[in-house]
């Protein structure tokens, strides 16, 4: 074990929420000022240190900090490209999030408990992204589920005991599949490392049909959080929680970890070409489809806006996992690629629906009548956040359908452009309503429960500017799409390591 | 004997208890600052100790000046001083705990002397190196223990009491048996001399097995192996929280040593795969029962009960798994997956104990269903229970997952995939059991203003709770390195 600075920055990155998060738990509740200081303190210091991750990991340097719990059982956290993706993700929205979770929670109750969590989250998510090893990431992931639970049942009322009951029930068991399906990868192969390509490709073929129930396992644990159809049940329910986590850890964190880990098992654990041949690439493309299919659908029937928004996630998270059931380098960048792009725009949705519920007590669709004209900043970010999710240019949405479309066609799955473009469809069908209700329809004379908050804009500015400023990164993200250091273009480095380019 | 023995580690690890104890009976006045004198230096005895064993390796002590098969023979290897240096450190928190927890004189008064005596038991029991003193420390640990769980003085805990005090005796006597047969055969009770013996006499078969389930039977009496764990539940649910914790975390596992030194050490020629079965079958039977009683109960301090009951199970599944392992690094690693799943309960189940303690004392009661308002009110106990929980879980980071995770892998690498199942569902329904207590600490009760709020009594709790959780699963190889097992395989 060296500790130099190569070695000890993916560690400090985790601990750097970790650290003020056990802080906060020990402030009294009424230390405002402090616990804004440690919040911001741990947003701002994981951002900067992300920041020296990046810039190392483009000059080539390796990073990796590894801490041994038992003999052969060892902590491993580094840093490749994916990692990289994903713990920029993570932290950029992180920061976002805490400001709007500082102006959401300005007069609620238990704040010390709420920010402590928080933190512990972020933690873990970003431990999820930096894990080396199948240990490593089964034990953030599971610290994730522990960390959001508190958090879901944070309000106290009994439908928030309830949806957090759900959700414990959905992530424990699922971790549990997980847990099995490691431990018993761990007796075939010795220590489960994620490497670029996969590491089971030599493996004796004898071991096939075992790697094929380890396989489902593993996905059935994955595939809980991801929300993929017939394990999604949890994510709606879970919808009682705060608007901060709803955005963040449901429309991010959460179901984000179920689709990295989906691709870190496919690509660095059995390797692309050992999964198709053996054939669960195409069980994870049929459950991805239906799930797409499935989610918009219901997505549809719902009225209140946070649950339909929910079905909306179910759907649009499975974009990564048919991105990654497609054998070829371009579906792979499809699908990584809405990993950040799902990510900035269901968060914007989020950060609206929570302003609209804020400021004017409006959760429902059909009370959004007019909306536009009393919210029109909040509005147009919503407006940005539902066209991109639809996909239309030059929103980033697009460019991931795009590239997935474009990886279909490459691997000869043609189907997958039918299951797009009756995405789209029903993406149309579920957003433009929304959007048709709230610019055009006329106001009503009375919102459920407005406030004002003494500002000359529509709401308080911590509410106000981080959905602005994540729908700017929607727009950037796809207009500049081909710059360096984009979502797409690390994407594209990403496929090409894994493809061996 | 000379001056030197005196001041051993060892011999000072049951001395300075028993010496607290005459102490604490001849100055009552004094109890509780005395008490507190004797828990630090016992502790401060053990952590010694484990720093001689760490530098020296298994450490042997002959007492009395008698020759080797009837003297009193005191020894430390990993194993023993592992579990020394758990139940020593989670005897100080809980000797923490009880300073304040008492408030009536004649409780306080009783308390001290029992609770050191039994202090200097356990150590006997971890300690001693042959069979009769194994007995007269299990006796001593059995009596006491028996006392302390009664001094709430109401008749459920007496009942339930002097019901654990008759099963002791019961076991004891079995195990008396067993090594009276031993005697007879091999004329010596050095563990040593015996083994050597039983391992070069397979003609004595009848006489060795006879002993051997005597023995363990008793012992399984004891530690509460189902089905004979009835007497447990209410005498640890009745007792006051400080004793209820040193009952569940410490005694029983003590008592589980036994067996597994026993087991191990002494009947290894005729402990093979079939007699490790029943034992196993038994532990699993137990974690599926004691889990679903513990998910249950109406009472905080039962529900921790049963879930000892399930607990217990889990270290028997380890019996046939070390029988199909071959000697070797993989069969130190599963003894050490072993230990560490005994280590982090006793930290995890004292935290739990202390912790419904303080909620049982602030709410007037224990029923979970009521338990909204107290445990919204006490965050740092909620939070205690919350990290305990998840070491008896068996969620990471805990001591226990790591535990389990080398279980589980031990079971499909030896083709016993069963136990993995057995595993699976005791997790799932310790996960209902430990939420459906923490799910009342989401109510719309006012908001706590203070996340610590009567510390003497909280952060021993706490410190426990997290040592099993953080400490014990991110820094778990130093107790690898103690056992002297696979000291290559750290750090490798």
């Amino acid at each position: 074990m060296s500790w130099d600075y190569a070695a000890l920055l993916p560690g400090a990155i985790v601990v750097s929420s970790l650290l003020p998060g056990v802080f906060i738990f020990l402030l009294d509740e009424e230390s405002h000022v402090l616990r804004t200081v440690l919040n911001l303190f741990g947003a701002v210091a994981k951002l900067v240190l992300v920041g020296l991750l990046i810039y190392g990991v483009w000059l080539g340097q390796v990073f990796e900090t590894r801490i041994a719990i038992a003999p052969g059982l060892t902590l491993v956290l580094n840093a490749d490209a994916l990692s990289v993706l994903f713990v920029t993700l993570s932290t950029v929205l992180w920061l976002v999030t805490t400001v709007y979770a500082i102006g959401y929670l300005e007069h609620s109750t238990n704040r010390s408990r709420f920010f402590g969590f928080f933190s512990l989250c972020v933690s873990a998510t970003v431990g999820i992204a930096l894990s080396g090893n199948l240990l490593t990431f089964v034990i953030f992931y599971e610290v994730l589920t522990l960390a959001t639970y508190p958090l879901v049942a944070h309000r106290g009322t009994p439908e928030a005991t309830r949806g957090a009951k759900i959700y414990l029930a959905y992530t424990l068991s699922g971790g549990l599949l997980l847990l099995v399906g490691a431990v018993w990868l761990r007796t075939l192969t010795g220590p489960v490392d994620f490497v670029e390509g996969g590491m089971l490709g030599d493996l004796s073929p004898d071991l096939h049909g075992q790697l094929v129930v380890i396989f489902a396992l593993l996905l059935a644990g994955l595939g809980v959080k991801a929300a993929l159809v017939p394990l999604h049940g949890w994510l709606p329910q879970s919808m009682v929680a705060p608007a901060p986590v709803s955005s963040l850890l449901h429309a991010v964190a959460v179901v984000k970890a179920g689709a990295f880990g989906i691709v870190r098992v496919v690509y660095d654990v059995y390797g692309v070409t050992l999964a198709s041949q053996l054939g669960l690439l195409t069980v994870l493309g049929v459950l991805a489809s239906f799930t797409i299919v499935y989610g918009s659908v219901l997505a549809l029937t719902q009225d209140g806006l946070k649950k339909r928004l929910a079905y909306s996630t179910v759907s649009q998270v499975s974009y990564i996992a048919l991105g990654t059931s497609l054998l070829g380098p371009v579906a792979t960048v499809g699908g990584l690629v809405h990993l950040v792009h799902q990510g900035i725009m269901k968060i914007t949705l989020f950060f609206c629906a929570g302003n609209y519920a804020e400021t004017l007590g409006v959760a429902k669709v059909s009370q959004m009548d007019g909306i536009g004209r009393r919210m029109p900043l909040t509005t147009l970010a919503f407006t940005v956040g539902a066209l991109g999710m639809i996909g239309l240019p030059p929103i980033a949405g697009f460019v991931s359908k795009w590239y997935l479309g474009l990886g279909g066609v490459e691997a000869g799955q043609h189907w997958v452009l039918v299951i797009l473009a009756s995405s789209t469809l029903l993406n149309a069908g579920y957003f433009l309503p929304i959007l048709y209700r709230a610019w055009f329809r006329p106001l009503p004379a009375e919102w459920p429960n407005e406030h004002h908050f003494g500002t000359r804009f529509e709401t308080m500015h911590a509410l106000l500017w981080p959905p602005v400023i994540t729908a700017v990164f929607c727009l950037l993200a796809g207009l500049l799409a081909a710059a360096p250091f984009s979502p797409l273009e690390w994407a594209r480095l990403i496929a090409e390591r894994e493809y061996g380019l | 004997m000379s001056d030197a023995a005196l001041t051993h580690p060892l011999v000072l690890c049951i001395a300075l208890p028993l010496l607290g104890a005459m102490l604490v009976t001849a100055l009552p006045r004094w109890s509780v600052r005395l008490g507190i004198l004797a828990a630090v230096a016992t502790a401060a005895a053990a952590v010694a100790l484990a720093a001689t064993v760490w530098q020296q390796g298994t450490l042997h002590l002959m007492l009395g000046g008698w020759d080797r098969q009837l003297a009193i023979a005191l020894r430390a290897d990993g194993i023993a001083t592992a579990l020394v240096l758990m139940a020593n450190l989670v005897a100080l928190g809980i000797s923490v705990y009880a300073s304040g927890y008492f408030h009536d004189r004649v409780r306080v008064r009783s308390f001290w002397p029992l609770w050191l005596l039994l202090w200097a038991g356990l150590n006997g029991l971890f300690l001693a190196g042959d069979l009769f003193n194994l007995y007269v420390m299990l006796e001593l640990l059995g009596i006491a223990a028996a006392a302390l769980g009664a001094l709430t003085g109401n008749r459920d805990a007496v009942a339930a009491n002097l019901r654990y005090l008759l099963v002791g005796l019961l076991g004891s006597i079995s195990y008396l048996l067993g090594v009276a047969l031993l005697y007879t055969a091999y004329g010596t009770l050095d563990l040593g001399l015996l083994a050597a013996g039983i391992a070069d006499s397979p003609q004595l078969l009848a006489v060795n097995a006879a002993a051997m389930t005597l023995m363990v039977a008793g012992l399984a009496l004891k530690a509460a192996l189902f089905p004979l764990h009835f007497w447990l539940p209410p005498a640890h649910a009745n007792a006051p929280a400080p004793v209820s914790a040193a009952l569940s975390a410490l005694v029983v596992k003590a008592v589980f040593y036994l067996i597994l030194r026993l087991w191990l050490d002494l009947f290894w020629p005729i402990t093979g795969m079939a007699a490790a079965m029943l034992p196993a079958l038994l532990g699993a039977v137990a974690i599926v029962w004691g889990s679903w009683r513990a998910l249950r109960a109406e009472r905080l301090k039962l529900l921790a009960a049963y879930s000892t009951v399930a607990q217990i199970g889990y270290l028997f599944l380890f019996l046939p798994l070390l029988a199909a392992t071959p000697p070797g690094p993989a069969r130190d690693d599963l003894l050490a997956a072993l230990l560490l799943m005994a280590v982090t309960h006793g930290f995890a189940k004292a935290g739990f104990f202390l912790a419904a303690g303080l909620v049982q004392t602030n709410a007037g009661h224990d029923r979970i269903d009521d338990l909204g308002g107290t445990a919204q009110r006490l965050p740092a106990t909620t939070f205690a229970i919350a990290l305990s929980g998840s070491a008896l879980i068996g969620l990471p980071p805990s001591g226990s997952f790591i535990g389990k995770w080398l279980l589980m892998q031990s079971a499909i690498a030896t083709g016993q995939w069963w136990w993995v199942i057995v595993v699976t569902t005791g997790s799932l329904l310790a996960s209902a059991y430990v939420f459906r207590v923490l799910s009342r600490a989401f109510g719309l009760e006012p908001t706590p203003m203070r996340f610590i709020t009567d510390a003497r009594a909280e952060v021993p709790a706490l410190t426990l709770a997290l040592v099993s959780v953080a400490v014990l699963g991110l820094a778990s190889g130093p107790v690898w390195t103690l056992l002297g097992l696979s000291a290559a395989g750290v750090g490798a």
